[in-house]
């Protein structure tokens, strides 16, 4: 799989992969991850995060829009949202938009 | 097919940010409705292997719900808040409407996972399922190598099947899972089965080492490890997961007879994971029906699923805490492990209610342990293949 051991620097492109899907659930009043095996509980800000890793936009671009609409300090925000998505990566649940190879 | 006993209601994974449901104090855990449900759509099998999760007592072909009754209980699973569903069996390939049931779950917003043997599916048949909108492939592995795998399968050119499948599921951009059973007569194999499911490109790695009832228990003599190859592959294990973080996760079950404490099985009966099996009985895990005299709720009832699953006698016997008897009454760990697991007191004391003989508190305990050591040593190598005859003697 060419997702793994990704570094999720400001140029990544991020996306969910396949099998790692973001919906609200009706019953539990949440949005909750589904992946094989397991049931994430991400909180309000990584929903947040996570709508904006459409794998068009890049880390950068995605730290400006939240940078922005909080009035918040984006080297602050940079942080926050990088860690966030490396932890993700890391577990499986994020792999990173490429260019269709021939 | 084969189960983890802990691992297959939701795995435990607590991070910042990203919490678990199914974790301590959510919704999963006060009786709630569970998150995932495994599916067992039929019983039929083209393999034969001596530690099959399904009862010993098989249900036929035509006693399985049918497409339109399958259907029926996805949607009702998905509008009562399920949120995944695990297509298993016997072999849910074996269906011919698999991919219709697939799409269907899909269509309901189901995330959906098979597991499977793989011996009968072929390119086109995976790929259907893909566009169908499955997930997620498990292929269970019964060793590395075509002899002796194939030998414990029953069914020769199973393994060489099973590696073109597991090839086919990564060109289709699905998820795989390599589910190994181990055994003392293939768990020298492990760190050869490690590196297979890395070659495979598989995301994770199961290594299940067999839980003792139906089939198993049957075949107990010739598949329990000694001692000293689970001391081994606990330290494989770790070794593997550390080396390969990042790259392969890998869920471990130790066989629970040479453990101390029993294991939190199923995460506590009738407490956060259900099954339905091929005739739509609900049962609170797959081993249930070896508990004899109870009576599980079908689905064919004309009851809701959310209605058998708050009112079911059976599933309401073992509920919680307040059926247990001592030691289990009054110990510390009884919201821990709940007991630990009642098919397993069920088969070595007598009584689904006894405290499971896996603890140390057990009366049984110590007698279950010379029984695992002594079998290890000198029981002899022969299955009996699992079939609906009841099983057959390896020749």
């Amino acid at each position: 799989m060419a997702s793994r051991n990704i570094t999720v620097s400001e140029s990544s492109r991020p996306v969910l992969p396949r099998h790692a899907k973001l919906r609200f659930d009706e019953t539990r009043q949440r949005w909750v991850i589904l992946a094989p095996e397991r049931v994430l509980a991400p909180d309000d800000i990584a929903v947040e995060i996570l709508q904006l890793c459409d794998g068009a936009r890049d880390v950068a671009a995605i730290i400006d829009v939240l940078a922005a609409k909080y009035t918040a300090d984006r080297a602050e925000i940079g942080t926050d949202v990088l860690s966030m998505l490396q932890d993700l990566a890391d577990k499986g649940f994020l792999t990173e938009a490429r260019e269709k190879t021939p | 097919m084969s189960v983890t006993p802990d691992g297959s209601a939701m795995a435990v994974d607590p991070a910042d940010g990203i919490a678990v449901l199914g974790s301590r104090g959510s919704v999963a855990e006060s009786f709630g409705i569970p998150l995932a449900v495994l599916l067992e759509v039929t019983h039929r099998c083209p393999l034969q292997c001596p530690y099959c999760s399904n009862p010993v007592e098989l249900e036929r072909g035509g006693a399985e719900l049918t497409t339109d009754e399958w259907k029926r209980v996805l949607t009702e699973l998905a509008a009562i808040g399920v949120l995944q569903v695990h297509f298993s069996g016997g072999e849910p390939t074996a269906r011919k409407d698999l991919v219709e049931l697939v799409r269907h779950a899909s269509d309901v917003g189901l995330y959906t996972n098979l597991i499977t043997s793989a011996v009968l599916l072929t390119r086109e048949r995976l790929a259907a399922l893909a566009d169908a909108g499955l997930c997620h492939v498990q292929i269970s592995f019964q060793g590395n190598e075509p002899l002796g795998a194939d030998r414990v399968g029953g069914f020769a050119g199973g393994h060489a099947k099973k590696l073109d499948v597991a090839r086919w599921t990564r060109e289709l951009d699905l998820p795989l899972t390599v589910n190994a059973v181990m055994h003392r007569q293939n768990l020298h194999q492990l760190p050869d089965i490690i590196d297979m499911a890395v070659a495979l490109d598989a995301d994770r790695l199961e290594v299940a080492n067999v839980q003792y009832y139906g089939w198993a228990l049957k075949n107990r003599a010739a598949l329990m490890p000694t001692l000293r190859q689970i001391e081994d592959c606990t330290a494989i294990v770790e070794a593997a997961q550390q080396r390969l973080k990042g790259v392969l996760a890998i869920d471990y079950v130790v066989p629970d007879y040479y453990a101390l404490r029993p294991k939190k099985c199923m995460g506590g009966w009738g407490r956060q994971f259900f099954n339905i099996s091929p005739s739509g009985k609900v049962l609170p895990c797959h081993a249930a029906e070896t508990i004899t005299g109870l009576a599980f709720d079908s689905v064919r009832s004309g009851a809701s699923i959310a209605e058998i699953w708050r009112n079911s006698e059976a599933l309401n016997r073992y509920r919680g805490t307040g059926w247990m008897q001592e030691p289990c009454a009054s110990c510390a760990f009884k919201e821990i492990d709940f007991g630990g697991c009642r098919c397993q007191a069920f088969a070595l004391a007598g009584a689904a209610a006894a405290t499971d003989p896996a603890c140390s508190l057990s009366p049984l305990h110590e007698r279950i342990f010379k029984t695992a050591e002594a079998e290890a040593a000198e029981g002899g190598d022969r299955f009996v293949y699992r079939n609906f005859a009841g099983g057959t003697a390896e020749t």
